[in-house]
């Protein structure tokens, strides 16, 4: 702390308290209510119980844990199968482009991704763009069945991950020193082998900082399934939803949020891990 | 087998509408370290890159040995790079970035090692095989990139100024250890400088590369006693200009040339006529201060404005009457072990007879 100038301290204190009003407290909050008893009409009664991770552990609910990471590690590989060559792409474009590219990526954050999801239902329902053009060209005879489907919600979910996955891919692969790769073709490596054991090994930190940024918030994007999906209980976020606002179970819904909170901090354990081996601190000796 | 292990021929590179390579000719013989000199921008790196692989000229080929390269991708060219930052692979150790092409070629485990093996007791780097790449000093960094080159022995081998991180005595060190290499393993170097005191110390050949087209090729010493024109004399060392003018042609290529007043007659390499401006291009070492002034040659005056010692010779600086400056640079005698000059001295400047190198004027840069 010594040597801090006062705006130094100044910011420091800033970002300290934003973490801890926004960041810790509800943390905590959230971890003390998992532990309080249920009580349907004062949404908790203060006494301590381990009532609701009780309840997480029946099969209904590991049910909903477990098609939630399906629906999620589908999004993830999705983005990451489309995500991986766009910023690979990018990252190759001279500066002017590359910053118009990564404009055009931001530009549906103007949106509320509610209006967006909305918007989806437009694309695939019965009498959707995608609908009305195959009625059209005459592929089709009758409209088919996309909307409230599981594809349904993979779409959304998709589209609205999408760019959380390409930033931190992007950052990585722009620091990537291109001439890796150049050196690995002037030993001889074809472009698959390249890829193999220089391009992806290097940018696997921002393949795993990525996928986190997908895999976790998508279990909880509850209103693309509620919209997309219809009435079903896919993801782990229309749970906590139903729990927190039409169950007034508060405990329980915090144990499930505790649980995402588990999943995610388990990552970020192994993001660390796998960038602290390449930037090296390990290593031989 | 071809003369040549490397052939370019008439090759032209434009780089978005201006001209980096000028219908380039070179060619290398088998086991030569060749230089291309020139400054940043001279289009030296880009020839390195189009024998490489990495670009593709726009005119023109090139043969390595008798096989056309422009139709191969890097990978199937049997050259390695040497690149300027190292480019060695980060995530991998020593051993592993070695053995990277050896791997490749499909050679088998046992020999793979003992060829990786081979390759870092070259460079003196046995021992560090487990180590990473951030682990290791620059100069150590530069040898494993050596060794992960020559491992594959490769039939040319292109060093993109891999000296220019290292400090001075690193460097030397490095320059003779790479000639060593380059003379035991007997592959043919082609080495990118800007450094000219680098190109004449460890080249066969030297080629002063001068807005994309070669400004002289040949041997350190042809460059830098017998310089084509005055760029190449200002590249390639420190050089004093006297400025003169043919007054008349004695013969075939002798000319009497007039410099501040005084008549001298001089040898040219080229056609050059009467009335010609020209400039005599003359070495520091090349001088003559006082006593030793041989008998016959003009004599300029002037006044000692600065004097180094440097060890084995006393460097001097010498305003002239005319208000030119010129450099000298004497050895040392051993009869006269205390010679030296005070500032403000009053000196005679002249030069060795026929040692000068008579160009036209009209090249001045």
């Amino acid at each position: 702390m010594k040597n801090w100038s006062k705006s130094q301290t100044a910011i420091v204190a800033l970002v300290g308290s934003w973490l801890i009003i926004f960041g810790i407290i509800p943390i905590v909050l959230l971890v003390i209510t998992s532990f309080l008893g249920q009580h349907p009409i004062d949404f908790f009664t203060p006494t301590f119980s381990f009532e609701s991770y009780r309840e997480l552990f029946n099969r209904a609910y590991v049910d909903v844990l477990l098609r939630s990471m399906k629906f999620a590690a589908v999004t993830t590989l999705l983005c990451l199968l489309l995500g991986y060559p766009f910023a690979w792409l990018t990252g190759r474009l001279p500066g002017k482009y590359r910053n118009l590219v990564l404009i055009l990526l931001m530009v549906p954050f103007w949106t509320n991704s509610l209006i967006r999801t909305y918007a989806i239902r437009m694309v695939l329902g019965k009498k959707g763009f995608i609908n009305l053009f195959l009625l059209h060209t005459g592929i089709i005879d009758a409209p088919i069945r996309l909307l409230y489907t599981d594809w349904a919600v993979v779409v959304g979910l998709f589209y609205l991950m999408l760019p959380f996955m390409i930033l931190p891919l992007y950052a990585n692969i722009e620091k990537l020193d291109y001439r890796l790769v150049e050196a690995a073709r002037d030993l001889g490596a074809n472009f698959f082998y390249c890829f193999k054991r220089v391009v992806l090994p290097l940018t696997l930190p921002g393949i795993y900082a990525g996928c986190i940024m997908v895999f976790v918030p998508t279990m909880g994007l509850f209103y693309v399934a509620d919209l997309l999906g219809g009435a079903r209980q896919l993801l782990i976020g229309n749970l906590i939803k139903q729990h927190f606002l039409n169950a007034h179970n508060w405990p329980l819904g915090s144990a499930e949020s505790v649980v995402l909170i588990l999943i995610m901090a388990v990552m970020l354990a192994f993001y660390g891990f796998i960038v602290q081996r390449l930037s090296g601190k390990g290593g031989g000796v | 087998m071809a003369d040549f292990v490397l052939t370019i021929r008439g090759v032209s590179k434009d780089f978005s509408g201006s001209p980096v390579l000028r219908d380039f000719d070179l060619e290398v013989a088998h086991g030569e370290f060749i230089t291309l000199l020139g400054p940043s921008g001279c289009g030296k790196t880009t020839l390195l890159r189009l024998v490489a692989g990495f670009e593709q000229p726009d005119t023109g080929e090139i043969l390595l040995g008798d096989v056309n390269l422009l139709d191969q991708p890097p990978e199937h060219r049997k050259i390695n790079t040497i690149f300027q930052s190292y480019a060695l692979f980060p995530h991998m150790n020593v051993f592993e970035n070695v053995a990277f092409g050896l791997k490749l070629q499909g050679v088998k485990k046992k020999e793979l090692n003992a060829r990786v093996e081979q390759a870092l007791a070259d460079v003196k780097m046995n021992g560090l095989a487990r180590r990473y790449p951030r682990q290791l000093s620059g100069g150590q960094q530069q040898r494993v990139a050596v060794a992960r080159a020559v491992v594959n022995q490769p039939s040319v081998l292109l060093l993109d100024e891999p000296l220019s991180a290292l400090d001075a005595r690193l460097r030397r060190d490095l320059q003779l250890e790479l000639k060593r290499i380059q003379r035991e393993l007997g592959i043919a170097f082609i080495l990118v400088t800007h450094d000219q005191e680098e190109a004449l110390s460890m080249s066969d050949r030297v080629v002063v590369i001068e807005d994309g087209t070669i400004a002289q090729v040949g041997t350190p010493r042809q460059v830098y006693e017998t310089p084509k024109s005055l760029y190449v004399a200002k590249f390639v060392g420190d050089i004093n200009l006297f400025p003169g003018l043919i007054s008349e042609q004695r013969e075939d290529n002798v000319f009497l040339v007039s410099v501040q007043g005084q008549s001298l007659e001089v040898k040219a390499k080229r056609q050059l006529r009467a009335g010609q401006a020209v400039q005599l291009v003359l070495r520091p070492e090349d001088l003559r201060l006082g006593d030793a002034i041989e008998e016959g040659m003009p004599v300029f005056k002037g006044a000692v404005v600065e004097r180094s010692y440097r060890g084995a010779t006393l460097d001097t600086i010498i305003r002239l009457e005319n208000g030119q400056t010129v450099q000298a640079c004497e050895f040392f005698d051993e009869d006269d072990p205390d010679f030296d000059y005070n500032v403000g001295e009053k000196v005679e400047v002249s030069w060795v007879k026929g040692w000068e190198v008579m160009l036209p004027d009209e090249e001045l840069v």
